[in-house]
This record gives C-alpha cells, sequence and structure tokens, in this order.
C-alpha cells in the first residue's frame, strides 16, 4: 500500500524532536498518491484510493453474498448480522421517511449506498489501508450526483414539468412582491447548493477525521525521543481516542448521507403547496 | 525532510476538483455494489423475510386455532361431565327409590308371610285340636259308657242314646271350658 515515495509517514523518516528537524505535519499531500500502476498526468492510472473502493466494493459484495446468497428462513449468526444492518435502513431511513408503500422501490438503492459509504468510510481505521475513500472528494461526489439525477428526474416524472419547477422553486403566490427573490434563492439552494452540500458533508468529515488522525499518529511517533515520550504517551492516546471516535463517525455520516438521500426523494414525491 | 514531500507539496490541487478516473472507479464500484445487491441478494432475502412473516402469521393462526379447539373441547367435556354427575345423581336418586320400595315390598311379603306361617300353624293347631278332641271324644265315651256299664252293670247297648248322652255330656264340658277361657 505504501510503496508510494510522497506518501510520507512520519515512521518511513527517522525524524524526532530534538533532533534537528521539523514536525512533517500532515496535509493536503496526505491525501494524494502516486499510481500504482499508470501515469498519474495522463489521466489513465491506478491508485490506492481506486484500489480500496474496488477492495470495498468486493468486501461489500462478498459480505452480502455469504449471508443472502441461500437465506434460511431461520436465519444463521451472519444472516442475522446483515438482516440487521438490512432493517435498520429499510425501516429506520426508508420507511420512516417515505413510508412503506413509496418507499419499498428506494430500497435496494439506499441500502447499497448506505453499506458502499459507510465501507468507504471504514478503510480510515483498517490496518495497512488506513485511507478512508470518501475523503477523497471524487468519491462523495460520484454518490451525491447519482442521488441528484435520481430525484431531479423523479420530480418532472411525478409533478410535471410545471410542477417540476414549482417543486424546485418553492412557488407559493401568497408571497407576493418577494416571489421573484425567494424563487431564485430556492432554485440556486435546491439545485446547485444542494448536491454540493451532500458531498462535502461526507468529505468533509472524513477528510477532517483522516487528518486529525494522521496528525495524532505522526506526533507519537516525532515525539518519541527524550522527554517527548512523556507528550508521545498522550499523542498516541488521542489516536486510540480518535479512533474509536471515528469509527463513530464513520456510522454516523454514512447514516446522515442516506438520510439526506430519502429525504430528497421524498421531496420529489411530495405535492408542492 | 524528504525532497519528494517538497515536489508532492507542490503539486497539491484544490481537493474539491475531483480527479475524473477516481470519480469514474467511485461510480463505477458503487453501481457494481448495487447492482449485485438489488438484483440478486435483496430480492434473495426479501422473499425469506416474508416466508418467515409467514410462517411466523400461520404459526400464531395455528396456534390460535389448536386454542380454539382446546377451548371447545375443554367445554364439551366440562358440560359432559355436569351431565354425568346429574345422571349419577338421578341414578342413585332412582337407585334409593327403587331400594325403598323393594325393601317396604319385602317387608309386606315378610309380614304376609309369616302372618301365613302362623295361620297356617293355628289352623294345623285347630285341625289337630279337634282331632284330638274327636278322639278323645270317642275314646272318652267308650272308656266313659265302658266305666259306666261296669258301675251300673248293665250295659248301656242302646247306641243312640249313649251316644246323645255323652254329646251332651261332652257338649256340657265345652260351654264350662268355653266359659272358663
Amino acid at each position: 500500500m505504501s510503496a508510494d515515495p510522497t506518501q510520507v509517514l512520519a515512521f518511513e523518516t527517522d525524524c524526532h524532536i530534538f533532533d534537528g528537524c521539523g514536525f512533517p505535519s500532515p496535509g493536503l499531500h496526505s491525501f494524494l498518491f502516486e499510481p500504482i500502476w499508470g501515469d498519474g498526468d495522463s489521466s489513465v492510472y491506478f491508485n490506492k484510493t481506486m484500489l480500496l473502493a474496488l477492495l470495498g466494493s468486493i468486501i461489500i459484495i462478498g459480505f452480502f453474498w455469504a449471508a443472502f446468497r441461500r437465506p434460511q428462513v431461520v436465519p444463521g449468526k451472519l444472516q442475522m448480522v446483515a438482516e440487521t444492518g438490512y432493517d435498520f435502513v429499510r425501516k429506520n431511513v426508508v420507511y420512516e421517511t417515505m413510508g412503506k408503500r413509496e418507499g419499498e422501490k428506494y430500497v435496494p438503492f439506499v441500502v447499497a449506498l448506505f453499506f458502499f459509504v459507510w465501507m468507504m468510510n471504514l478503510w480510515s481505521i483498517i490496518p495497512l489501508a488506513q485511507m478512508p475513500v470518501t475523503s477523497i472528494f471524487a468519491y462523495p461526489l460520484g454518490l451525491a450526483l447519482i442521488v441528484y439525477i435520481v430525484w431531479v428526474s423523479l420530480t418532472f416524472k411525478r409533478q410535471g414539468f410545471v410542477g417540476a419547477l414549482k417543486n424546485f422553486t418553492g412557488y407559493d403566490k401568497s408571497l407576493g412582491a418577494a416571489l421573484p427573490v425567494v424563487m431564485l434563492i430556492e432554485a440556486f439552494s435546491n439545485l446547485l447548493v444542494r448536491p454540493f452540500t451532500h458531498a462535502v458533508r461526507l468529505f468533509a468529515n472524513m477528510f477532517a477525521g483522516h487528518i486529525l488522525l494522521v496528525l495524532f499518529t505522526i506526533a507519537s511517533w516525532y515525539l518519541l525521543n527524550g522527554i517527548g515520550i512523556a507528550y508521545a504517551s498522550v499523542s498516541f492516546l488521542m489516536v486510540l481516542v480518535m479512533t474509536v471516535f471515528e469509527l463513530f463517525i464513520q456510522a454516523l455520516q454514512a447514516y446522515v448521507f442516506v438520510l439526506l438521500t430519502v429525504t430528497y426523494i421524498q421531496g420529489a414525491l411530495a405535492e408542492q403547496h | 525532510m524528504s525532497p519528494l514531500l517538497h515536489i508532492a507539496a507542490e503539486e497539491v490541487q484544490n481537493p474539491l476538483v475531483p480527479p475524473i478516473p477516481e470519480l469514474v472507479i467511485g461510480l463505477l464500484a458503487f453501481v457494481i455494489v448495487f447492482g449485485i445487491l438489488a438484483k440478486k441478494l435483496l430480492p434473495n432475502i426479501n422473499k425469506v423475510l416474508e416466508e418467515r412473516r409467514e410462517s411466523i402469521e400461520g404459526g400464531i393462526e395455528k396456534a390460535e386455532a389448536a386454542q380454539t379447539e382446546a377451548q371447545s373441547v375443554l367445554e364439551q367435556y366440562k358440560a359432559q361431565l355436569a351431565e354425568a354427575r346429574h345422571e349419577a345423581a338421578r341414578l342413585r336418586q332412582e337407585a334409593q327409590e327403587q331400594g325403598a320400595v323393594l325393601i317396604a315390598e319385602m317387608r309386606a311379603e315378610g309380614q304376609r308371610q309369616r302372618e301365613d306361617i302362623i295361620a297356617a300353624g293355628h289352623a294345623q293347631i285347630e285341625a289337630d285340636r279337634k282331632a284330638a278332641a274327636s278322639v278323645l271324644r270317642q275314646d272318652v265315651g267308650k272308656l266313659a259308657t265302658d266305666l259306666a256299664g261296669k258301675l251300673v252293670g248293665e250295659s248301656l247297648e242302646d247306641h243312640a242314646r249313649q251316644s246323645r248322652v255323652i254329646d251332651r255330656f261332652l257338649d256340657d264340658l265345652d260351654q264350662k271350658a268355653e266359659a272358663a277361657r
């Protein structure tokens, strides 16, 4: 995984405090990887996050394949675990928001979305990988675009052209003179800002989480010299604390992502008043 | 610090500009996951969940049916038991009554037989007494006649007179006996 020379983690250097070398702080470069295969400039290449994205997909499919390929009426342990996850998304996210009748159709999409996002987040704390795929903006953006296409096309299909425009612009006659301004703001907010914030919310959370983890990890190593050892232990404790915290945030952000998704789809189905 | 790090840092681009290959791979990965889940695995589990729901509901229905049946059987049983008790009480009552009647009948029969036996006894005694009396009367008459003949020295040969005298005498005796009784 770390054949990449630019991915300078502290343990790959002999740099410690009081050795006369500066703190190798993490930054944007912590999210850049030299391609494992291909040329980084030609845009035909394969790198660590791509590998993790594909591996993660295989893990999700493998897990559900093992659990649901030949499901039993009386479930085994694995099937029970998978069913719990499936039921959680189905009932607590989809049915709760859209109702059983309208929501049924979107269950597979939302379930796939939830577990995909969660797995991509989980890479953050899986040893050797330790890189959340969703902290590369391309991945949450791609997912947010799919969701965007789904709910926008659904709005046109359900409400007709005029109805959809009213839906996007929050058309409301009672606003009077303020109506054009409100419509402009609403359209901007719904059609342009919404997919962007949807993607950024996930991306920024995972990005910040990864920075924090890398920061404390590097610091633990860097401080491991002389009196610094005392501080290193505190820093290492922070690594453990942040790992647990990230575990929570990863699940939470995956939940928030799909919750927003079903809210958008629900908005497309609802009549505009 | 490694010189490579400097190069990397200089090449850092805006993190909000997505590299196209990663976007493509991300979309591809999601579409594959979605496709396999939606086409194969989730329908699988949905079918089984539905089956399970049905079997649970079926089980509940069966249990309810069994309970209803048990209830009705219990009631039937109780009714039968009550009827049987009733019947038993009735039979007992009847038997008692019959017993009482039988006892009364037997007592009456016994009474009757006793009376018959007593009556027969009395009749027998009476007959015996009469026979004895008649024999006695003849013997006594004969003895008395013989004795009287010897005493008076003359044979009271005249049978008819003799009989009349003896009878009158005995009738006197009888009357005396009756009066004494």
